[in-house]
């Protein structure tokens, strides 16, 4: 029988798992700026999608067409082009924002357009006989909105919400590892250049990000159990 | 700053840099592609080991559990790194583009297997038992009454997943595939505008992006309608009882 | 020799027991009926013979050969020898007529499908249903439907045919063209054991009922027993309560 395929592989790596847990502190370190940015990332796309959603719904035709433009461009178009052009396309009008600010900027933005999706099917939820009902008990339009339509909205959009922070969380701020934050990938990169054990930090790193994520899913399964009584999935 | 795009501008949409940047957007749909159709039908895999019935098959569900949890919370980024680091450590040569396929395979099999399973899950447990019945096996069942009435509900979500994949497929750039990313990436460092480079490769994003997302929606409206309506479709309508 | 012999049958679910030592025989070309109150396991029967739920004590003998239920190869040879039609039909939706009745004599069974395919245009003639080959399940009524699943079954060619509650499903007036269907194949001589609450039918065609409650076999005998002459007390209220109307 003939081995020569073995040629193609070299079983000569040698596991240093010690090496990558010694640098658990860091790692830690990063994953901390990870939720920062996702924290950030998510309110401050929430403030955006609120607006957008506000326009859609309530806006005139100008003011739709403005919003639908803004989500149908960041939707189809890859987050890091979006920083790409922040981080380097600014740069050449002189403005010069570190590669932190860019990458919150960027991920805000695209993460308004998704969120304004999802506020605005929230708002749609919403049915005349409720406003109409609101209305007849003599609600003037701030507590309308603060007593009927929120808690109606929140409960209806909670579950699309703590989903879409899980993917903010997860995926949207990896992406900034690509420019520079140190937030957990970052901080992964930046000590695998030195000590050179790239696959160990790796799966430590992965390993980091399920843990994370499934604290989140978790609290916020719990969050929407305790104040909107919603049964979303734990897991 | 105008002046100096107006200056920029022919050079950069020169037929050399034109045919570059096409020749990148049809890496980055291949990879797509090629990633994506290949995790759907591993996806396929996963959901039926994890639906194997019986106590010694145990340890097959769970892997096939632990694999879609455990992946679908590895941000993509990472799972491309792992697969590089991962494939480098142990193979000599191995082709760049394989390695982002694989990540893509990888990452899109986890995701694509809840939306399998969903969609298997909506078929009723009567149709099944029907079949168990009648002798089919779990395998029979499968292809003759599962997936013939399940694809309408799980084909919209999949081709949802890989064109929004069309975005994702910019981070394989870190691994030195030549997609549309790196080859932006590129002529911005090769002195163009980054203004132009970059609105000029999220525009092509778009152009790819959009009409596909169209064409997905359109095609979840199409499947919406039910197997007799379905099978009038293509013809004209046949006599109704 | 019986054509099936059940003997002390009994399946839980849980902590919930469904059957308890349920005894049951069947001649050839004998039609028994189950009758009782929901819950009393009757159904339950059925779909342990087919091996859909699983017993958790008791025998089962078709034509002498034992059926042992925790062996795959022994639960396929007994789907090749009963059929059962469901009280919710379940067609394959995604199939047309034809394609429903002839699918697991050809695939399954492996026939030639001329041969099956004169057999479905044949027995679909027989339920009624001549010309609706290339229906499909959502374009047919449902007693259209239950007569195509008998066709189903009878494709099959069973020793033994189980029919669970066929009519409960129906609106009242497609119920008399199923029934009819059933007087056909009970005078056609197929063995039957069927589940249902349909009591003037069940007098009629039934060579004997018994009665079940909470799991157990209350009584049995013939119709003009059980219906008559009830012996027990249960049988006597269940009785009561369902000849009043």
């Amino acid at each position: 029988m003939n081995f020569s395929f073995l040629h193609f592989f070299h079983f000569n790596y040698t596991f240093q798992w010690g090496v990558a847990f010694a640098h658990l502190p860091e790692l830690l370190q990063g994953a901390v700026v990870t939720l920062e940015l996702g924290l950030l990332t998510f309110w401050g796309g929430a403030l955006i999608g609120l607006l957008g959603a506000s326009l859609k719904t309530f806006g005139g035709p100008f003011l739709r067409r403005v919003a639908d433009v803004y989500v149908v461009f960041f939707t189809n178009t890859p987050a890091l082009i979006q920083i790409y052009f922040l981080l380097y396309g600014l740069g050449d009008i002189g403005i010069l924002w570190d590669p932190f600010t860019c990458t919150l900027i960027g991920l805000t933005l695209n993460a308004g357009a998704y969120l304004t999706e999802i506020m605005r099917a929230g708002f749609i939820s919403v049915h005349r006989t409720e406003m109409e009902a609101a209305e007849t008990l003599g609600m003037s339009v701030w507590q309308r909105i603060r007593f009927v339509i929120v808690p109606h909205i929140a409960k209806v959009i909670y579950p699309a919400l703590a989903n879409f922070f899980i993917v903010i969380l997860v995926m949207g701020t990896s992406v900034g590892a690509i420019v520079g934050v140190d937030e957990l990938t970052g901080q992964a990169i930046n000590i695998s250049t030195e000590n050179y054990r790239w696959l160990e930090m790796f799966v430590v790193v992965a390993g980091i990000y399920v843990v994370l994520t499934l604290i989140a899913s978790l609290s916020l399964a719990l969050v929407g159990r305790w104040a909107f009584r919603v049964k979303a999935k734990v897991l | 700053m105008l002046e100096r795009l107006a200056m920029e501008a022919p050079r950069f949409f020169a037929p050399h840099n034109l045919a570059l940047l096409l020749e990148a957007m049809g890496m980055t749909l291949a990879l797509t592609v090629v990633g994506c159709v290949l995790g759907f039908l591993l996806a396929f895999g996963i959901v039926f080991l994890r639906q194997t019935p019986g106590r010694l098959a145990l340890p097959i569900r769970f892997m096939a559990i632990f694999y879609v949890e455990i992946f679908r919370r590895i941000p993509f980024l990472v799972v491309t790194y792992l697969v590089l680091f991962f494939i480098q450590a142990f193979v000599n040569n191995a082709s760049l583009f394989a390695i982002a396929v694989i990540a893509i395979c990888i990452y899109s099999t986890a995701y694509t297997a809840d939306i399998i399973r969903g969609g298997f899950e909506s078929v009723a447990r009567q149709q099944t038992e029907a079949a168990a019945a009648m002798n089919f096996s779990r395998w029979q069942t499968l292809v003759s009454v599962i997936i013939p009435q399940s694809w309408p509900v799980i084909l919209p979500p999949a081709v949802a997943f890989a064109v929004g994949f069309i975005k994702d497929t910019a981070l394989v750039s870190q691994v030195g595939v030549f997609e549309l990313t790196f080859r932006a990436k590129e002529m911005n460092n090769e002195g163009f505008s980054a203004l132009l480079v970059f609105g000029t490769t999220a525009l092509l994003y778009f152009a790819m992006s959009y009409p596909l997302s169209r064409w997905g929606r359109w095609l979840e409206q199409r499947l919406a309608s039910s197997p007799s309506k379905r099978s009038q479709q293509r013809l004209r309508p046949a006599h109704r009882s | 020799m019986h054509h099936l012999q059940v003997k002390d049958l009994s399946s839980a679910y849980g902590p919930l027991t469904v059957l308890k030592s349920v005894n049951l025989t069947l001649g050839k070309g004998e039609v028994v009926a189950l009758i009782g109150p929901s819950g009393s396991g009757k159904s339950t029967i059925l779909r342990v013979l087919m091996g859909l739920t699983p017993p958790t004590a008791g025998e089962v003998w078709v034509d002498g050969t034992a059926i042992d239920y925790r062996s795959a190869a022994s639960i396929r040879a007994a789907r090749e020898r009963m059929a059962i039609v469901f009280q919710q039909y379940n067609l394959f939706q995604n199939m047309d007529v034809m394609r429903n009745v002839t699918i697991a004599p050809v695939k399954i069974k492996r026939r030639p499908r001329a041969e099956v395919e004169a057999e479905a245009v044949r027995l679909l003639a027989k339920v009624g249903l001549a010309d609706k080959h290339h229906a499909y399940p959502d374009e047919l009524s449902g007693g259209q439907q239950q007569r195509v699943a008998i066709a189903r079954a009878l494709a099959l060619k069973p020793e033994i045919l189980l029919l669970d509650e066929v009519t409960s499903a129906l609106d009242p007036e497609l119920v008399n063209e199923v029934l009819d269907t059933i007087r056909g194949l009970a005078a056609e001589g197929m063995t039957m054991l069927i589940v249902s609450h349909e009591m003037g039918f069940v007098r009629e065609v039934a060579s004997r009922v018994v009665m079940m409650d909470k799991g157990q076999v209350v009584e049995e005998g013939t119709p003009k027993q059980i219906f008559d002459t009830p012996r027990t007390d249960r049988a006597r209220e269940f009785v009561g309560k369902i000849l009043r109307h």
